[in-house]
């Protein structure tokens, strides 16, 4: 298993590698002159140069990757051109906004998706598994964007109980999700969020139940004598790690894919970071928020195979 | 055909035009073939061993007979037959097809001997094509070959029809719509539609009913002396080759221990192996109960086989000459019946050398 | 005697042979008796349809803007379905919008699939070092979530219908390829792929007798599943302004643009997703339907 793990660890560097030369190819595939679009529109010929030195422009292409490649495994990321701050501790910043709603999502969507995805699959065929599998075909067709619209409409415009937008005058620095004051600003887009890995979560959830209650072993157990919880039990337990694993790589779809839902609510995380880079042009905070969310969603893909090895006995991959 | 007597007066009175090295020349000679399937491991994929699958094979299948081959799974039996149809790429070893060198400068050629030698496969449910209809699986030969769509699936119908399913009411079926017995008569017709002089037949008829595995038995039987041909039969029931086989050939762990006439083998197996694998079989005679188990446990590990003799592990005669030196196939008193034994060589250093059993 | 025998021979012949059906045949049949699946087809011509004939069906042009009607409600005047906030028609829009949404749909898709099957289909065929090559560098693509990658691409090539569609193609042609790589290499290691070999045929024509019928089917069932998600996608990118551009009406950038307006006409707001989840909700049912109608165990 540790053997595995190693290697499952060894195998994500050739990736990451990977996704640092597509996020080093974007600001080539990006129209214009590259030096234009990581310099703010007044900046003087004296900056021009400099850039061109520190970037090494005047090299050929792989050598700039490679000092780029340098600089961004040291922190540097650039300079975001709308806030003169460092894109890396922007992208830091917001990176753990997108966290709490993000995570915030899944444990909701996980929660009540095991539920209704155990019970449609004890139901197989029957009314509640119709109307479980219909709702998961609705949550993954509604397009998120518009649901958070539609409760913003419900919940802010109609009755008033619940912010539209925003994180409350506190900000981020001092977020915390034990007051109501503050939590009520993440509940919508949570809600909103939670919707896709709710569908999918529910479907594994009932395939995977499902899968189990028709092996041989439960029905061993119903000759046994076993009453329907004790088989419950027993299936779900064995369903589990499955569904933990979809859980795991929602949770990365989650943070990588946050963009929508931010800028909808305009929650400060790294989506609407990425937004209010695009709508400014700004290359270099744009490039930092993509670099960081595909790390993001690599270690996490990482560190779910990695615990799926651990908990799955059948797993001793040699 | 006669059911008691095996086609033994096989060798043929035809005449056949497609021969070329004479009555004489074996159909297919194997000399030395060897294929040993790298084990790779580690981040690199480094090679850490082989496992020898065929190691040094060596025998020669005469024209008109019908050859079987017996051994446990695993023993290299499937690969030896993907070998000699080149499916898979030899290691080293030469064939001989009718006198003629398979791919050398002066030797025919390895789609000559495609068109000459043939395959039927197990029956499962890969061996056909699920999204064609039977006659185009028969048709698709035949059709590389050169021969239009027309003539190609008149063939297959009177291929169909040889092998007792009438075309009209299975040509344009799904394999999904066959029984198992169906979908391997259809595997035959595929087979014969180049029209070869010799089939590999590997496990043919294993995963078959025994009812349906009998006229199989018979409908193979049929064909071979209607369309002249020479079988090498793989199987691991022991029975079955008994009843097609004019010769048999025991193989384990990859090597030939034993080849000799069907009756020979079965009546006076020579090589320990043989004996133990023969003894495995039940008896209908309840006084001949099976009590101890002729042969246990698994065969050795063939990415490290034993020393000298790979058997010896197993074998209950195993002496210290038998870890030292590797037997080779020798000729013992009956002619064509050869066995790799130190026991049956006179001279070999085994205290039972030379002894007759 | 004999007339009796021919006759009891070709009784026996149509009693016993079943109507022979080739796989399709068999799909589109058990497609017929799943109304659910036939519902949500007819959906979906009916939304082809509309955006095919939106010129004729919408009655006003979508584009005209008019400072007076802004924002009016669901049934003001002729305006069927309200005003947006620069005084369009609503229920215009909404049936120009369907063809962006459509395009955005299927052109990625049908792109994707045609790439992505072919470099699956080679990788899987060939093995090796083509295959860890093709599929690696797919592993790299794998590593973005797919908005990130759509977001990424279209938003450093900047918006436009055009870049948008490069950029839902490139996030769809990675899943295709691993799920024709994967077909293939099943396949490709049965016993009538090597039938094939030993009768002496060529690669080219195994691939293309033996290969492709069974890689086909469970490519496109994938794809018709990504149909849905490609709409959401695209709309999601005209949403965040990647997409469609001004005034082209689209549902993705009406709900954009309307979103200022939700104090206002909360549900004229709302009316281009509900459009955008019939849309993909259809295509969602009905690549479902099609899956369990082609699962055929052969």
């Amino acid at each position: 298993m540790w053997y595995y793990a190693a290697r499952r660890v060894l195998m994500s560097i050739p990736i990451a590698l990977g996704v640092s030369v597509i996020c080093y190819a974007l600001v080539l595939l990006a129209p214009g002159d590259p030096i234009q679009s990581l310099l703010p529109p007044d900046a003087s010929p004296e900056d021009i140069v400099y850039l061109k030195k520190l970037y090494g422009f005047d090299k050929p292409i792989p050598i700039q990757y490679l000092l780029w490649l340098q600089r961004a495994l040291s922190g540097d990321l650039g300079i975001s051109l709308q806030t003169n701050r460092p894109v890396i501790v922007e992208v830091f910043s917001a990176l753990s906004n997108t966290f709490v709603i993000s995570v915030g999502a899944v444990l909701l969507a996980f929660t009540l998706a095991f539920i209704l995805g155990t019970l449609a699959a004890y139901h197989l065929g029957k009314p509640t598994d119709r109307a479980v599998t219909a709702a998961a075909v609705v949550g993954v067709s509604i397009p998120n964007y518009w649901l958070g619209i539609v409760l913003v409409i419900i919940f802010a415009v109609k009755l008033g109980v619940l912010p539209a937008t925003g994180m409350g005058s506190q900000g981020s620095a001092h977020f915390s999700i034990f007051e109501w004051a503050q939590l009520k600003y993440a509940v919508l887009p949570i809600l909103t969020m939670a919707l896709v890995p709710l569908g999918i979560i529910m479907r594994t959830t009932r395939s995977a139940v499902a899968e189990v209650l028709n092996n041989d072993f439960v029905q061993m157990l119903r000759a046994k004598g076993l009453g329907p919880l004790a088989i419950l039990r027993h299936a779900v337990r064995n369903a589990l790690p499955q569904v933990l694993t979809v859980m795991g790589l929602q949770l990365g779809y989650l943070v990588g894919g946050s963009i929508l839902v931010e800028t909808i609510f305009t929650w400060p995380g790294t989506g609407f970071l990425m937004s209010k880079a695009i709508l400014t042009r700004d290359v270099p905070l744009l490039q930092g928020s993509i670099l960081v969310l595909a790390m993001t969603f690599v270690t996490i893909n990482l560190v779910v195979d990695l615990l799926q090895t651990a908990v799955d006995p059948r797993i001793k991959r040699a | 055909m006669n059911a008691t007597a095996p086609a033994s007066a096989a060798i043929t009175e035809q005449i056949d035009e497609r021969d070329r090295g004479g009555k004489r020349q074996p159909m297919l000679i194997a000399d030395k073939l060897k294929k040993y399937f790298p084990i790779r491991s580690g981040v690199l994929q480094r090679q850490v061993g082989e496992v020898k699958a065929v190691d040094e094979v060596s025998f020669a299948v005469l024209k008109g007979e019908t050859l079987g081959i017996v051994g446990e799974s695993g023993c290299g039996k499937s690969t030896l037959a993907r070998l000699l149809m080149h499916l898979i790429p030899k290691d080293s070893g030469d064939l001989i097809f009718d006198g003629d060198p398979v791919g050398g400068v002066r030797g025919i050629t390895l789609r000559e001997l495609r068109r000459n030698m043939q395959m039927v496969f197990q029956d499962s449910y890969s061996s056909l094509n699920p999204r064609l209809p039977v006659q185009d699986s028969i048709a698709y030969g035949p059709r590389v070959h050169g021969m239009d769509y027309k003539d190609a699936r008149k063939l297959a119908a009177d291929l169909l029809d040889k092998v007792g399913l009438r075309a009209a009411m299975f040509g344009a079926r799904y394999p999904h719509e066959l029984s198992g017995g169906q979908k391997q008569r259809v595997n035959i017709a595929r087979a014969l539609a180049l029209n070869p002089r010799m089939l590999i037949l590997d496990e043919a008829v294993s995963a078959l009913d025994k009812s349906v595995e009998a006229q199989v038995l018979n409908l193979l039987a049929h064909l071979k002396r209607e369309f002249n041909l020479t079988y090498l039969f793989i199987s691991h029931d022991l029975n079955v080759v008994q009843y097609i086989s004019d010769r048999v050939l025991v193989m384990y762990l990859g090597q030939v221990v034993e080849i000799g006439p069907v009756d020979d083998i079965y009546n006076a197996p020579r090589h320990p192996y043989s004996r133990a694998l023969l003894e495995s079989r039940l008896s209908m005679d309840p006084a001949q109960r099976v009590i101890e188990p002729p042969i246990s446990g698994d065969p050795p590990n063939p990415i490290n086989p034993p020393s000298g003799c790979r058997f010896r592990t197993r074998c209950a005669f195993a002496e210290d000459i038998c870890a030292s030196s590797t037997p080779l196939l020798g000729a013992v008193s009956t002619q064509n019946h050869f066995v790799a034994c130190h026991m049956a060589s006179a001279g070999s250093g085994h205290s039972k050398a030379g002894l007759a059993h | 005697m004999t007339d009796v025998n021919a006759l009891l021979a070709d009784f026996a012949e149509k009693e016993a042979s079943p109507p022979v059906r080739g796989y399709w045949s068999s799909v589109a049949n058990r497609l017929r008796y799943d109304y659910v699946t036939l519902f949500f087809l007819a959906v979906i011509l009916l939304i082809v349809l509309i955006s095919v004939f939106a010129p004729l069906l919408a009655p006003f042009d979508p584009t005209k803007s008019s400072m007076a009607y802004r924002m009016k409600p669901v049934g003001f005047r002729n305006f069927v379905l309200g005003t947006d906030e620069l005084g369009r028609d609503m229920l215009s829009r909404l049936l120009w919008g369907g063809r962006t949404s459509l395009l955005m749909g299927l052109v990625p898709v049908a792109l994707a699939t045609f790439i992505g099957g072919i470099l699956g289909v080679l990788a899987g065929f060939l093995g090796g070092w083509v295959n860890t090559a093709i599929m690696r560098t797919m592993d790299i693509f794998y590593a973005f979530p797919s908005v990130l990658l759509a977001v990424a691409i279209s938003g450093t090539l900047g918006g436009g219908t055009k870049n948008g569609m490069v950029a839902l193609t490139l996030v769809f042609i990675p899943s295709l390829c691993r799920v024709a790589e994967s077909a293939t290499t099943q396949v490709r290691g049965l016993d009538f792929v090597e039938a094939a070999r030993a009768s002496g045929a060529s690669t080219l024509s195994i691939v293309q007798h033996h290969i492709l019928g069974n890689v086909l089917g469970p490519v496109f069932i994938f794809a018709s599943s990504l149909i849905s998600v490609s709409i959401l996608l695209g709309s999601g990118l005209s949403f965040l302004g990647l997409g469609v551009e001004p005034p082209t009406p689209d549902w993705g950038l009406m709900l954009s643009t309307l979103r200022s307006a939700i104090y206002v006409q909360p549900l004229v707001c709302a009316l281009p997703g509900v459009a955008i989840f019939i849309t993909s909700l259809s295509f969602n049912l009905v690549s479902d339907g099609l899956r369990q109608a082609m699962d055929v165990k052969a």
